[in-house]
């Protein structure tokens, strides 16, 4: 595991540079960030079990290697609408708490690493569900990269949430 | 966390719990100067090693604790509050080590209110202290000996009371600190003088004049099972242990006055804890090895994969036939089992380790109770899963409480019943088959069913009736329900009513069962009933909706195949699935209805499997729509964000990698009526009453009819209980009737007496047999009682069968048969009722649509089918079409082929020929006669003699009786 933050120092000591890694996922066309050192694996959703009456947000349960992995779906937990049917899901590994999570996203990016300086905190615009979800964006050329809080997103009151 | 605190942490987690253990033991055995030295040594090292760490807070605590402790060594008398107050330091400094713990930093605070309070004590008088001791507790000196040999040591008691019954004497201590002891009390037969029994001890040989061998010695007297303290680490037991290996004699090495351990006091524990022998000794040490739990953990995991994984290749070689694989998987599976026992076996610990606190428990709620509680611990070292030893903890520390609480009276009431004064709580843990059992038994007062009975019923739980029928078991089920408590007072300890049901639910989340045994005035048992292992089960694999889900095994009954049509097929009862299974009602859930899987409600599907499953006394069916085979499942548990489902209770993967979902039977039984709860005591009371009809007891309708006589009918017979309206009941013909349920229902007075009233309410008992109703008029509805009938004086009247004892009272039962007839003439008189489907069929043939509409329904009320044919053609051609025709009744006067020719024509036929046929004609006249003889037509009637018809029908049916 990367430390999440690599210090460059310039030869000639100018100020340090921090940079930041994440992993970048897709819904649709907004990019999302996580940190790095949260993403154990990256795979491809497949023979997911339906959980009965599970929140909206669960979509069920996925066998990784022998582990049973729940498996969130990220656009429910940030309230977009589902994709269309028949579109293969990827799952980005998560952990937290000691329990391993499968988030499940449109597609998988790559691996970006950013410098601190371009890290903001979220517009003001932002739905205020996702200013909660998120540890603020990074400016890329043309577009914003929104930073998840992996705890955040991984931490809801399931038994309120219940169907 | 450093690797340093963390070691810190989980040693002196440790020590703290010894040092609670050793100082209630302490207490009770003052004189003990090894267990006081152990204590000593113990909070020494921690107050050391804080220092060396540098945590003030509890380097503070420990010594001031230390600084008392050391006055116990010098002489200083053992009070109940010294002791009390040091316990009480101890907390303190497991408060702030559990705060280290979480934040790796001490809490800010102050403890400057017990390291006062232990200084102030250290510093008194030591006969001050004395003079000031709390009232009622024994405070033993320390007797500070020198090596004499007669020495005071304390009472080995009589078998029932503490090795603390003693007191000291108010002599003064001798110049060496000598204080002699007496027994408070006067020796019971049987006892032995303490001074002979010091003797007999200090004559006995120890271990350090025989090789090695830890003696048993021969002390008269046996104390019960003294609270095991030490965990299974040997490096911390081996040096505590010094203690009751040197309870043989004194070991001279160390400091020249020695005080006697009490001798038999040790023995037992000598013999539990056989590893722990002294450093000095010889004895052999049990190896025992100090493991992360985590790396325990791990293997388990890593066992449980292993087991997944062999059950995969199991399920390939089951597909493919080839024999190559099958030895060696034979093999691995044999291999895999074992591995699996073994591993489990790492996680076994003695049930001892969850008591550990218990005694600390009783001891402070004796004294904040102020009554005198002996805790008896048996089977400490029956050993259990530690996952399983984890969620029992709780709940058995609540019940113990409760049992000091709510069932110990105290000291005064206890010798009003004739009890000796100390109540006793006892704990007796045991293997049985596949569970452990735990009993919790205490000798207080038992469960006070009168309060709970009314309790149950003003909290709405049940009626009073039920209460009625209900057993003792049943009612002292209730207090496992939520809010439950018939504490008056809700004390700081229990009363709240939130902890029964929590201890209940706790418990059968891992699959065990409590049960109740109480008797009023002599005490009650807890039986608690765990399976031993958790983690891999047998289960069956069913589908719904095409989805795969696990049941245990444990708790599948048994397997029903149903379908529309079978012998076994689900009925309706007000739109609930039920099914008829052995005489016995099955209330039926459908798994996918519940879980709300797609296309379940487009399909409700009464046909596919019933998984038969019992939860507590409550038997339901759970549907579903395949069932494929069994399989060894590793239960993994729910993930926290799904674990409020309460269908489930863990997930796992199957042999080919699916994940399937594992159903809670607890969580369906809830669907089936409002909760296990509620509906066991409605389960129990059917199960009663069947109980009840095997000494054949009769539910009964009791009412009042005609003066203050009871009266009772079998409910049975009973359709409804009705109140109408008497301003309703008209009058027609003389007879009193009323409109019910969209028809004309007669109404008989119960009683000659009775006078039906004209308006107001009226009671009336609804007798309906088919079509026909009766409403039997009464003065009151009394009750409904279940009750063995035994009819004793047949009257002589027809309208009572006799008259019976009914809850002790003189009832007269009624004879229903002679009331129908008084509302329908017919009914019970001619043809009987029959059921449809046994009804015979009648062709009835006239040519007259009159006559037929006036004869159908005469013959339908009589309890036939009824055909009817305009002509003989017609009636021709229904014979040879339906063929169940049992009888023709036809009209002999119809024009053109008149009924004769029909006739005729019928007995041309041969399987026809001995069919019954009765001729109706309105004129009878000799030549007609004749010709019936010829025909072997059976009856002549009259058209318009509707019961002559009726009555011929019948005979004819008689006849073919009598040909057959």
């Amino acid at each position: 595991m990367m430390a999440a933050n690599v210090n460059d120092a310039g030869r000639d000591g100018r100020a340090v540079q921090e940079y930041e890694e994440f992993v970048t996922v897709m819904l649709g066309d907004q990019m999302f960030g996580l940190p790095i050192d949260r993403v154990h694996d990256v795979f491809i959703a497949s023979s997911l079990t339906t959980v009965p009456l599970a929140p909206r947000e669960i979509m069920g349960l996925l066998n990784l290697r022998g582990r049973v992995v729940t498996a969130m779906c990220l656009r429910r937990r940030l309230g977009l609408p589902d994709r269309d049917e028949g579109a293969q899901d990827m799952a980005v590994g998560l952990e937290r708490n000691g329990e391993s999570y499968g988030l499940l996203v449109d597609s998988v990016g790559e691996v970006m690493k950013l410098s601190t300086e371009t890290h903001e905190a979220s517009p003001v615009h932002m739905d205020q569900a996702w200013v909660k979800l998120s540890r603020g964006v990074h400016r890329l050329d043309g577009r914003l990269l929104i930073i998840l809080d992996v705890d955040a997103v991984l931490a809801f009151d399931a038994e309120s949430r219940a169907a | 966390m450093d690797d340093l605190l963390r070691e810190f942490l989980t040693e002196t987690g440790e020590h703290l719990d010894t040092v609670d253990v050793e100082l209630v033991r302490f207490e009770q055995d003052p004189n003990n100067e090894t267990i006081l030295r152990n204590i000593f040594r113990l909070v020494h090292t921690i107050k050391g090693t804080c220092g060396f760490l540098g945590l003030p807070r509890l380097e503070a605590l420990a010594h001031a604790a230390e600084t008392l402790m050391g006055k116990f060594r010098d002489g200083h008398p053992v009070t109940t509050d010294a002791v009390s107050l040091i316990l009480q330091t101890l907390d303190r400094i497991k408060e702030i080590v559990a705060e280290l713990e979480r934040t790796a930093a001490e809490p800010e605070g102050e403890d400057q209110d017990l390291i006062g309070a232990l200084d102030a004590m250290s510093n008194a008088d030591p006969e001050t202290l004395l003079a000031s001791r709390s009232d009622g507790a024994q405070a033993p000196s320390r007797a500070s000996v020198e090596a004499a040999p007669e020495m005071a040591s304390e009472a080995a008691a009589a078998a029932s009371s503490d090795a603390a019954a003693v007191a000291e004497t108010d002599d003064a201590p001798a110049a060496g600190g000598f204080v002699f002891q007496q027994l408070e009390r006067d020796l019971l037969p049987g006892e032995i003088p303490l001074d002979e029994l010091e003797r007999a001890f200090m004559e006995a040989p120890g271990p350090d004049d025989e090789e090695g061998v830890l003696e048993e010695i021969e002390a008269p007297v046996v104390m019960e099972g003294r609270v095991l303290g030490e965990p299974d680490e040997a490096p911390v037991a081996a040096e505590v242990a010094e203690a009751p290996a040197a309870a043989a004699a004194p070991v001279a090495d160390d400091s020249p006055a020695e005080s006697k351990p009490a001798p038999a006091a040790k023995k037992p524990e000598a013999k539990d804890n056989p590893g722990n022998a002294g450093a000095e000794q010889n004895v052999a040490k049990v190896q025992t090895i100090r493991v992360n739990v985590d790396t325990l953990e791990h293997l388990m995991t890593m066992v449980s994969e292993l087991v997944l994984t062999r059950n995969q290749l199991l399920e390939i070689a089951r597909r493919e036939d080839d024999s190559g694989y099958k030895v060696p998987l034979q093999r691995l599976s044999h291999v895999t089992a074992e591995l699996q026992e073994g591993v489990m076996k790492t996680r076994m610990q003695p049930i001892g380790t969850a008591w550990q606190k218990l005694p600390r428990v009783i001891r402070d709620l004796s004294s904040e109770l102020g009554k005198k509680i002996e805790l008896v611990m048996q089977g400490a070292d029956t050993e259990l899963d530690r996952q399983v030893l984890e969620v029992i903890k709780d709940p058995l520390t609540h019940m113990i409480r409760n049992s000091a609480d709510h069932g110990i009276e105290d000291a005064e009431a206890r010798r009003a019943a004739g009890k000796p004064e100390r109540g006793t709580i006892r704990l007796n843990a045991y293997h049985e088959g596949g569970t452990i059992t735990i009993e919790i038994a205490d000798d207080g007062k038992g469960l006070n069913y009168d309060a709970i009975s009314r309790k149950i019923v003003s909290q709405g739980l049940a009626t009073e009736a039920e209460i009625e029928r209900m057993s003792e078991a049943q009612m002292a089920k209730y207090i496992f329900h939520p809010g439950f408590s018939t504490a008056n007072q809700v004390t700081a300890v229990s009363g709240r009513g939130v902890g029964m049901d929590v201890v209940k639910t706790n418990i059968e989340l891992i699959g065990g069962t409590v049960e109740i045994r109480s008797e009023q005035g002599k005490g009650t048992v807890f039986t608690i009933k765990i399976p031993l292992t958790l983690a891999i089960v047998a289960a069956l694999i069913v589908s719904a909706q095409d989805q795969r889900f696990a049941i245990p095994q444990v708790s599948v009954l048994e397997l029903v195949r149903v379908k529309n049509g079978s012998d076994h097929q689900i009925e309706r009862i007000n739109g609930t699935p039920v099914l008829r299974l052995r005489d016995r009602l099955l209330p039926i859930v459908p798994i996918g209805k519940v879980l709300g899987l797609d296309g379940a409600e487009a399909n409700p599907g009464d046909e596919g499997f019933v998984v038969v499953s019992q939860v507590g006394r409550q038997r339901f069916g759970i549907l579903v729509d395949g069932v494929f085979h069994t399989e060894e499942i590793v239960v993994k548990p729910m993930a926290t964000k799904l674990r409020h489902i309460p269908m489930f209770s863990g997930n796992t993967i199957l042999g080919d990698g699916a994940v399937v979902l594992i159903i809670d039977p607890n969580g369906i039984a809830k669907m089936v009526g409002q909760g296990t709860g509620d509906n066991q005591f409605g389960v129990e009371a059917a199960d009663e009453m069947e109980e009840s009809n095997d000494n054949e007891s009769t539910t009964l309708l009791v009412f009042r009819g005609g003066g203050e006589t009871h009266k009772a009918v079998p409910l049975s017979l009973v359709t409804r209980l009705e109140e109408i309206d008497a301003a309703k009941i008209e009058w027609v013909g003389g007879r009193p009737l009323i409109q019910y349920r969209g028809k004309l229902m007669p109404l008989v007075p119960a009683d000659p007496a009775i006078a039906i009233k004209s308006e107001g309410p009226q009671a009336l008992v609804v007798f309906s047999d088919g079509e026909r109703a009766m409403g039997l008029v009464v003065d009151e509805i009394v009750d409904i009682i279940d009750d063995v009938l035994d009819i004793e004086l047949v009257a002589d009247r027809p309208d009572l069968l006799g008259s019976a004892v009914l809850r002790g009272r003189a009832t007269e039962i009624v004879n229903v048969v002679h009331y129908l007839p008084l509302a329908h003439e017919d009914w019970t008189s001619g043809a009987p009722v029959k059921n449809p489907k046994d009804a015979r069929t009648v062709l009835l043939v006239d040519d007259s649509s009159f006559f037929r509409e006036m004869l159908s329904p005469v013959l339908k009320a009589a309890g036939y089918r009824v055909i009817t044919a305009a002509g003989t053609e017609q009636a021709l051609a229904a014979l040879n079409a339906d063929r169940r025709v049992d009888a023709i009744v036809a009209d002999v006067d119809m024009p053109g082929r008149d009924g004769f020719a029909l006739i005729r024509a019928v007995r041309a036929q041969a399987r026809l020929s001995r069919l019954p046929v009765i001729a109706l004609s309105s004129a009878v006249t000799p030549e007609a006669i004749e010709e019936a003889r010829k025909l072997d037509i059976s009856e002549f009637i009259a058209k318009f003699d509707r019961s002559g018809l009726v009555a011929a029908l019948a005979e004819t049916e008689a006849q073919l009786g009598e040909a057959a």
